[in-house]
């Protein structure tokens, strides 16, 4: 059971100091973790924002469109609204397979060299 | 219409009849959080157990327990009523409300977790000056948190009243105290722990009693979801305008233009919700966050597609007559449709409404745990420990203030829920929504992400994005000037729309930029190393 599981240590952990952290941030190795993660989340957030608010200005001004029967009567509202839970189930796959191939070791690297002070 | 008046009295009355079924469920319920509460209790030792429940839930533990703090009886009861009633245009809600955990994934769940400790202040004024950002972060968790809980406390007034056929004023007062004792206990004794479980039992219970009710639609239909739409959109009375969207919204170009403004906020506001940002802190590492996330994702994703079965299901097997008269939100068009499917007098359609009925009620409670705790964490860590006591205040300090903030905070919406009891509730969640996504998401960002960031553009985006949300919704048709409104004798609504975002998200972004660009002070680069390099690798976070 979870709340029986002993408390995280915290002692055998270091806090780098504040100079270590801005040479950090200035390091090549940072900058590379930093652009993998912005240059993948940013414009995948505005393309699911545009997705999203494309479905909502058709079904605000394309009722026509919006209203056509493709099958029994299964409309393209309705469709669109399902492509719409799709995708967030395949951007969220997607975003979290990059961040456990290209993002997470970079990090636990810095991170455990930053900790183990070396 | 007058067939359709008997069958009302008639699902009333078989209501209340089986009122002994649905009050043992609930208080199955009740004894069993209850026990778990205490058991929790016990187990809470430091202010990581009570603010965070240890941080050693799994991150499937952690998503169920993100579902269940989310789906509230808005998601449950309005969505499913909003879709009984206007067809497709409910079916928009559920979408914003799912698209919207893509900006808690991609950019707000991990550097969160990375970089806070126990509340959202904690990474908003991590590198500005502590006290004025804490005193702004922990002022915009409770004005959100207030708005949410008056919507529940308001909608469990509602749905006790149509259920156990309590219609007196006296008795809806003491439903609303009843809950409001409730979640005080549960947070104040069980904390973070305690009110982790709570969710997690919840959220079994709500998908499973989702479940149990979509298979059954479905098998009427024998799956075939064409004859659902088809029989929902014939029984509604409205034909395929029905399945189209714009029954609700599609009037004129001012409900249009307020269906993106809510629109906006749905998709915005859920990255800025505190009760929802600290479940973060409850798994052991950012990697655990991002997979409770996923979890959530695919749980409320599941459960918003079952609620179309729900909706469409209660337009296709009720007719809107009984619905509108039962509620004239649709909010009982869950409950309804369990009887109705169940068989209306038979033993099976009073125990599927009984067990429909209890699950909305743990629903409520559950929810009214969350966001207790978020605000009284909030009160406690931010603005007791570091402003009042500026930071000296032990950790036993701590918590007890936080204990009796949650006691303070019960109290405050028990009034307030009292008086709010017959009050249209569908407004005060979306309001919810757009001050979360005014007020607290661009700080976040901005906190994040940007290197110039100062503590005056910090102030003027929080307190901006709160004041033009909150003041734009008074003076809007949700509070007067509408037959609809919490005050529809008297109208100084001179704002025209119902959701404030399209106006207030844009505004606390503004300002949060001007805030900055205006300000004398020199932006701490040192501190935004460190959040960065913090917030990125995880160093230093256990």
């Amino acid at each position: 059971m979870a709340a029986d599981a002993p408390p995280p240590s915290t002692e055998q952990h270091r806090l780098p100091g504040a100079e270590e952290f801005t040479e950090v941030q200035e390091s090549a190795e940072f900058g590379e973790l930093r652009r993998s993660y912005r240059s993948f989340a940013f414009p995948l957030t505005v393309g699911f924002i545009v997705w999203y608010l494309l479905y909502v200005l058709l079904s605000n001004y394309a009722g026509g469109f919006m209203g056509t029967k493709l099958f029994g009567n299964i409309n393209v509202a309705f469709v669109f609204g399902v492509l719409q839970f799709a995708s967030t189930f395949l951007i969220a796959w997607w975003y979290s397979r990059h961040a456990a191939a290209k993002l997470d070791p970079k990090a636990e690297a810095i991170k455990t060299r930053m900790e183990g002070g070396a | 219409m007058s067939p359709a008046i008997t069958h009302v009295t008639l699902a009333a009355n078989e209501a209340s009849e089986h009122r002994g079924l649905i009050i043992t469920l609930f208080a199955l319920f009740v004894v069993a959080t209850l026990g778990i509460t205490v058991w929790a209790g016990r187990q809470t030792k430091d202010a990581a157990d009570f603010y965070a429940g240890g941080r050693q839930f799994s991150a499937f533990q952690n998503g169920l327990a993100v579902s269940g703090d989310y789906m509230s009886a808005a998601s449950f009861l309005g969505i499913a009523g909003a879709i009984a009633l206007y067809g497709y245009d409910g079916f928009l809600y559920s979408i914003g409300f799912l698209v919207a955990w893509l900006v808690a994934l991609l950019l707000v769940a991990e550097p969160l977790r990375n970089s806070g400790r126990y509340t959202m202040g904690d990474v908003l004024a991590y590198r500005m000056r502590q006290r004025p950002v804490r005193t702004a972060a922990g002022t915009s968790t409770i004005v959100v948190s207030i708005f949410y809980l008056l919507a529940q406390m308001a909608g469990a007034g509602v749905l006790v009243s149509l259920l156990l056929g309590i219609t007196s004023d006296a008795g809806k007062i003491l439903i609303v105290a009843l809950v409001g004792v409730l979640m005080i206990v549960y947070v104040s004794i069980g904390g973070m722990k305690g009110t982790t479980w709570v969710q997690m039992v919840k959220a079994v219970l709500l998908i499973g009693g989702t479940v149990l009710i979509t298979f059954l639609v479905l098998l009427k239909f024998n799956f075939n979801i064409s004859d659902l739409l088809g029989k929902a959109a014939e029984n509604s009375g409205k034909g395929d305008a029905f399945l189209e969207p714009g029954l609700q919204y599609g009037a004129d170009n001012l409900t249009k233009l307020d269906f993106i403004s809510l629109g906006v906020a749905l998709v915005l506001g859920t990255a800025g919700l505190p009760h929802i940002l600290i479940r973060f802190y409850t798994v052991p590492s950012a990697q655990a966050a991002r997979k409770s996330v996923n979890w959530a994702i695919g749980i409320i994703g599941g459960f918003y597609l079952m609620t179309l079965a729900l909706g469409f299901g209660a337009a296709a097997l009720i007719s809107q007559e009984e619905i509108i008269a039962s509620n004239p939100s649709g909010n009982t068009a869950a409950p309804l449709l369990a009887l109705h499917i169940g068989g209306v007098d038979s033993a099976w359609g009073a125990i599927l409404l009984a067990t429909i009925s209890a699950v909305a009620f743990a629903t409520i409670l559950a929810v009214v745990a969350g966001l207790t705790l978020a605000s009284s964490s909030s009160f406690a860590h931010d603005i007791y420990a570091n402003v009042i006591r500026r930071g000296k205040a032990t950790e036993k300090e701590e918590m007890k203030a936080a204990r009796w903030a949650t006691v303070l905070i019960g109290v405050v919406s028990i009034a307030l829920g009292a008086l709010a009891r017959d009050l249209n509730v569908a407004g005060l969640v979306a309001l919810a929504f757009a001050v979360a996504a005014s007020a607290n998401l661009p700080t976040i960002l901005y906190s994040l992400f940007w290197k110039r960031f100062t503590t005056q553009g910090a102030l003027w985006s929080i307190y901006g994005g709160l004041i033009v949300a909150v003041g734009l919704v008074l003076f809007s048709p949700v509070v007067s000037g509408d037959p609809k409104a919490m005050f529809p004798d008297v109208d100084f609504a001179w704002f025209p729309l119902k959701n404030p975002g399209i106006i207030s998200i844009p505004f606390g972004f503004l300002m949060g930029w001007l805030g900055t660009v205006l300000s004398k002070e020199e932006p701490d680069t040192k501190k935004y190393a460190e959040l960065e390099v913090r917030s990125l690798t995880g160093t230093g976070a256990h």
